[in-house]
């Protein structure tokens, strides 16, 4: 196992490059977050030629709707949503300069191909640790689309927050190959191609 | 008759919505820690380490295991000599269920289905309902996610399919599932009956404590084939690689139609939340 490494936001390619699947990051800095309809509104922002609320070059999107924070608190739990469900939407972001995703589950050949293609990379944080994940959250921001919610995109001061890299720019993903270094039953049918199907 | 006012329900739904999202049942910490020492993957360790960390963390601060606090899902036993007295259950039990959210600071997770406009307050809440034998209400909250939701699915197999087509189904539904919905999960299988019927006996099986066993025999077996298969997929704790990705398989089954074979695989997340309480 590789040893953890400590990531600062932003993220710049030479950091990136040196990014391998299965990697262990601690990342501070700052976190942007975006779920489904977030994602749809940004998205059509960048289409019609318009800014975004946020500088995205560098920056790193978590796809979470945080639970609400007790008072006391800076956030309530927040942990990883299904990033399969922004695959529509995150080869537009990559375009306009975002270099990190969080989230969790597998993307799209096409999103996949565009991490290649612009140098973004994709962690899994700890799906369902969400009371762990908020200890490491030291601040939140109101940025965007206070009407969605949950869903609303906030900035997020972190201090080593744990994620995993699960596709790195060369194209690996973990999710397969670590089912392969553990797998016994030989007659497994095609993974990559069963998971297109994947709605969540 | 026994009256039981509406307004000890809706105080009842409120504490069962908070305590499910806090209090991860201890069946399911036991499985952690039995993964703990099966999990071959340093990862799936680390991982399953975390998630033990996060229960005392919720547990402790009374604050949700997960953000997604779930459609809250209600099984309502109603003994038959009950009255209901104060006003609706059904209303009883959603303005439990809006009480619990807000004053729990639980997710507010429901919307429309068109619109995506969220209700605001976590209603309407899914009841199921059965009328049985005696003089006490009986109810379970066990609120559901959405990630594992996604991953859930009912088919309708043909009954040359048999046993084998079964365990084929579900381990396929599995592997596709990968990690999206949090495992070490647990996978509710409902066999028989008609399409909403496997899916509603799919959903009960996950209320069955991790350890006990099912008392049909035939079942049991098929329960640990699929479960050994299922691990030996080498997927491990979300997904990351590694021995553990399901903690139990648990199968209900029921008659069916002599021209179909129903069967819904309903997967919880590792946050299998449920708490109850008979009045």
């Amino acid at each position: 196992m590789s040893e953890i490494i400590r990531l600062k936001t932003p993220l710049t390619d030479d950091v990136i490059e040196k990014l391998k699947i299965g990697d262990q990051v601690l990342i501070t800095g700052t976190l942007y977050t975006a779920r489904d309809a977030a994602h749809k509104r940004l998205v059509d922002l960048l289409n019609n030629g318009r800014e975004l609320p946020f500088d995205i070059r560098g920056q790193i999107i978590y796809y979470v709707g945080p639970a609400p924070a007790r008072p006391g608190y800076v956030t309530g739990p927040a942990g990883p949503t299904t990033s399969g469900r922004m695959d529509p939407y995150a080869p537009r972001l990559m375009e306009a300069g975002m270099k990190g995703m969080i989230g969790k589950g597998a993307r799209s050949k096409e999103v996949i191909d565009a991490m290649r293609k612009y140098k973004c990379v994709y962690f899994a944080a700890i799906g369902g640790a969400a009371a762990l994940i908020a200890r490491s959250i030291k601040k939140v921001n109101m940025i965007a689309y206070e009407d969605l919610g949950t869903e609303a995109v906030r900035r997020m001061e972190v201090e080593d927050f744990q994620a995993i890299v699960v596709n790195d720019i060369y194209g690996n993903d973990l999710y397969q190959e670590g089912m392969k270094k553990y797998r016994r039953n030989e007659q497994r049918p095609d993974f990559r191609q069963d998971i297109q199907d994947k709605t969540g | 008759m026994r009256n039981i006012h509406i307004k000890d329900i809706t105080e009842a739904v409120k504490n069962l919505c908070m305590d499910a999202n806090y209090d991860l049942p201890e069946d399911v910490l036991h499985a952690f820690n039995r993964g703990l020492e099966m999990e071959e993957s340093p990862v799936g360790k680390a991982v399953l380490k975390a998630l033990i960390k996060n229960a005392s963390i919720a547990k402790d601060e009374k604050i949700p295991i997960c953000q997604d606090t779930g459609f809250a899902v209600f099984f309502v036993d109603i003994g038959q000599e009950v009255h209901i007295e104060g006003g609706s259950l059904k209303e009883a039990i959603n303005e439990g269920v809006r009480q619990g959210y807000k004053d729990g600071y639980l997710r507010k997770s429901i919307c429309d289905a068109f619109t995506r406009k969220n209700t605001g307050d976590n209603t309407p809440a899914v009841i199921n309902y059965d009328i049985v034998p005696g003089d006490k209400l009986k109810i379970i909250c066990a609120p559901k996610g959405g990630g594992s939701s996604n991953m859930s699915r009912v088919t309708m197999l043909k009954p040359a399919d048999g046993i084998e087509g079964i365990k084929k189904y579900v381990i396929q539904r599995v592997l596709e599932s990968g990690s999206n919905p949090c495992p070490p999960v647990i996978v509710g299988v409902g066999i028989g009956g008609t399409l909403e019927m496997a899916a509603l006996i799919a959903t009960k099986a996950l209320l069955r404590p991790i350890g006990i066993v099912n008392q049909d025999p035939v079942l049991k077996e098929i329960e640990e084939d699929i479960l050994r298969k299922i691990n030996d997929l080498g997927m491990g704790p979300e997904g990351f690689g590694g021995r553990f990705y399901a903690m139990a398989v648990h199968i209900e089954k029921f008659q069916c139609h002599i021209a179909s074979l129903p069967v819904a695989a309903n997967i919880s997340c590792h946050a299998s939340r449920h708490k109850e309480i008979i009045l």
